[in-house]
């Protein structure tokens, strides 16, 4: 197994600080917008993204919310194993809302695709878009593209992404592990 | 571990405590799913399930059903009254019969206790036991013990009085099972000739005096009297069952300490809880309800996972 560095902690910060800016672009005050963190690594990301608009750019009260698509996933029944279920914590309204999707790496489009579903259980928002940390570049099944991208990346099938981060795996940094 | 030791729910005596804690954790995360606007999720859409129902039911049925329809699987219902096992049909040609209209799961409630183990045996789906005979209800004892592990944190270390009809309960015996699993403390009280022979030998203390159970124990379960299973009297009058085993709130007001108090329903108000207990905060029976459909759509979830997906 080797692995090589994509992203280092200073380029992981300055990708947070340009998606941030990003964002304020889009939705100014926050005041119709929710973040919601896909579950399980995506949450790290929205977190992140919540303390620097709150702290860099005194915008109060990001509204944030963990959403979680095991029930929505399209290989139940299909992987072979029992898919675990993680914590969703949706406590703001999402009806009439402009709703930020947030998840770490995008590959297959699959989980997105999920997470559209799981997100019309809580109400109709007026527009969704997505923003990830990586982009993996062709490997898409589905016709789903990121609105923010912090680094757009080319990695053949075989290979993995490994997004770290210093709360969870005590690093800041991006990998492509090649198997 | 990830996923269940079993393919099959017969009984509590069959699962480990990693299963319970399993189905806890999977029930966790269902619960906040039917606290949602829409309560419903698509998990299951390929999946069909049978409830067969040889024996009366109201709560359960609809428990499991709503469960089933939360988790968007295919239901269909049947019970004996109106069926051809009124005409002779043996068990196992009427599941076979069933099966053959590509069902995956089977509910299956009927009065011989070992009727699920005995069906797992020989027809080729996932079985849930909802209830055999005097024998195990499963799904009840899990819910109770959830319910336990809601309002007082943990089930372990914990101590339990089951009270009433222990001998003609399923109830009891898979409640027992699961919280000894789970690491809680058991007793039983009761008449004595509604307290089975065996009741000492798996570990379950016995206490004929009411008041007694109650200072001891943090939860108090209170089984109904089952007059419908009772071919002799066991107990002079429903009037002395009441004074001697019927929790009051007077009762409840004079113990040194709050305890929870649970009812698998049907209730007979007046006989071993009266209303004001029943519609009390110490009473937890509603909560068991809603509970009932989050920890029966985990075990649906979790044996469903185990269901071959068919590439054809």
């Amino acid at each position: 197994m080797s692995q090589k560095v994509l992203l280092n902690a200073t380029e992981v910060h300055i990708a947070l600080q340009r998606l941030a800016c990003q964002l304020i672009e889009n939705h100014d005050t926050f005041s119709n917008t929710v973040l919601i963190g896909i579950q399980p690594r995506g949450i790290y990301l929205a977190e992140r993204l919540k303390t620097i608009l709150e702290t860099d750019y005194k915008i109060k009260d990001v509204p944030l919310g963990y959403l979680d698509i095991t029930f929505y996933r399209d290989d139940f029944r299909r992987s072979g194993k029992t898919l675990e279920a993680n914590k969703t914590k949706i406590n703001c309204v999402v009806e009439d809302k402009k709703v930020v999707f947030i998840d770490d790496v995008l590959y297959t489009g699959r989980s997105i695709r999920s997470a559209l579903t799981a997100i019309q259980s809580f109400g109709r928002p007026l527009e969704i878009e997505l923003l990830t940390l990586i982009d993996r570049r062709f490997s898409r099944h589905l016709p789903i593209q990121p609105d923010y991208r912090g680094r757009q990346v080319d990695a053949f099938g075989e290979e993995k992404v490994k997004v770290c981060w210093e709360e969870k795996d005590g690093e800041d940094a991006v990998y492509l592990v090649n198997n | 571990m990830s996923e269940l030791s079993v393919n099959h729910l017969l009984g509590i005596k069959y699962i480990t405590e990693a299963d319970i804690q399993l189905i806890f954790e999977t029930a966790d995360h269902f619960k906040e799913v039917i606290n949602r606007p829409i309560k419903k999720v698509p998990s299951l859409r390929d999946i069909t399930i049978a409830n067969l129902f040889f024996e009366n039911s109201t709560r359960t049925r609809l428990s499991f059903e709503l469960a089933e329809k939360r988790l968007s699987a295919d239901v269909i219902n049947f019970s004996a009254a109106s069926s051809s096992v009124k005409k002779g049909e043996t068990l196992i040609d009427t599941v076979n019969n069933i099966l053959a209209m590509k069902v995956d799961m089977v509910v299956m409630r009927h009065p011989n206790p070992g009727a699920g183990v005995f069906l797992s045996q020989h027809v080729d789906a996932s079985i849930i036991n909802a209830g055999d005979g005097a024998h195990e209800h499963p799904t009840q004892a899990l819910l109770d013990c959830y319910s336990i592990r809601e309002r007082l944190g943990d089930v372990a270390g914990k101590k339990v009085v089951i009270v009433g009809d222990i001998l003609h309960s399923r109830v009891a015996l898979s409640n027992i099972f699961a919280l000894q699993k789970l690491g809680a403390e058991v007793k039983v009280c009761g008449p004595k000739t509604l307290l089975p022979k065996f009741i000492a030998d798996i570990g379950v203390g016995v206490e004929s005096d009411l008041r007694t159970a109650l200072e001891w124990c943090d939860v108090a379960n209170m089984l109904r009297v089952q007059n419908e299973r009772m071919d002799i009297s066991y107990f002079p009058t429903t009037r002395e069952y009441t004074q001697q085993f019927g929790v009051t709130k007077t009762l409840l007001d004079s113990l040194n300490k709050e305890i929870v108090v649970m009812h698998p329903g049907p209730i007979n108000r007046g006989v071993e809880i009266t209303s004001d207990v029943a519609d009390s905060k110490q009473a937890i029976i509603l909560d068991q309800v809603q509970n009932g459909v989050a920890v029966r759509m985990a075990v649906i979830y979790l044996l469903a996972s185990k269901i071959k997906h068919n590439e054809n």
